[in-house]
């Protein structure tokens, strides 16, 4: 069985990373924002797990990721109530129009 | 065969990835990152982590995802008069797109120069084969016990905080 190395996987995540940077700082639209941030979560997420392959015995990597799926989950609920909250009051999902504390 | 696999859905993953990001219609952007998570599930999978495939599989395509494309379906404009006709577009800016592919390809570039150029001395054999459901589960419940509690108390928190934030305080609109 022919394993793949390690440096496939951290590219692979480096360019998912990217994409969603790009994705988070381009999208005017907070939901836009909250997928690309998703994005990136997943990517270190494959970082992770591939350094935890070389750990078969106490596998840290693994439990780290999975926190970060627990941390994850719990950061969509909230930040989808908080859009919720905003689009109801402002009546718009474009975060350069929520600039009332601007004015 | 398994660099075959890997490729394949690697690449599934980085084009629904690409994907989102050129698409303007959100709802299609949801469903790409649908199948960007597949992909990263199925790396795990190639990985030997086949408990933590699983766990994205449900927690992101099962909670997540549903989740946000309620999110999308709750903050349409209900103002328009054909709203079956319209798409919901997500305007996007020249300057934020110039500055996000910039800002994505320069890191791109400076990551994969790390990565090529570090050379990584594994120690330790890479064993695939077995499950790792019960280390997991072993290490959850003994050196882990405190950030699993903690994350119990998270997940709570979250919970009660995302249903008084999301609640509809004025019954008139």
């Amino acid at each position: 069985m022919t394993t793949i190395p390690v440096e496939h996987y951290l590219i692979v995540a480096a360019a998912l990373f990217c994409i969603g940077l790009a994705i988070a700082i381009t999208k005017k639209h907070l939901i836009g924002i909250l997928l690309g941030i998703e994005l990136m979560l997943n990517a270190v997420n494959i970082n992770l797990v591939a350094f935890s392959r070389h750990d078969p015995e106490r596998i840290g990597g693994q439990l780290f990721a999975l926190f970060v799926i627990v941390v994850a989950a719990a950061e969509v609920t909230v930040a989808l109530a908080i859009i919720l909250r905003v689009y109801g009051h402002f009546r718009t999902v474009d975060p350069d129009k929520v600039n009332e504390l601007k004015k | 065969m398994e660099i075959a696999a890997f490729y394949g859905f690697s690449g599934l993953a980085i084009i629904a990835a690409l994907f989102i990001l050129f698409s303007r219609n959100l709802i299609y952007a949801a469903f790409a990152l649908f199948l960007a998570f597949l992909g990263v599930a199925a790396l795990y999978v190639l990985a030997g982590a086949d408990f933590l495939a699983v766990t994205q599989i449900m927690v992101y395509v099962g909670g997540i995802l549903v989740l946000l494309i309620f999110g999308i379906m709750l903050t349409q404009k209900a103002d328009k008069e054909a709203i079956s006709t319209t798409p919901n577009r997500v305007v996007v800016s020249m300057a934020r797109q110039f500055w996000g592919f910039l800002i994505g390809a320069s890191l791109f570039g400076f990551l994969s120069y790390v990565i090529v150029t570090s050379n990584f001395k594994m120690t330790g054999e890479s064993n695939v084969s077995r499950s790792t459901l019960k280390t997991i589960g072993v290490e959850l419940m003994t050196s882990h016990l405190l950030p699993f509690e903690i994350a119990a108390i998270l997940l709570l928190v979250a919970l009660v905080g995302a249903a008084y934030l999301a609640l509809n305080r004025n019954p008139a609109s």
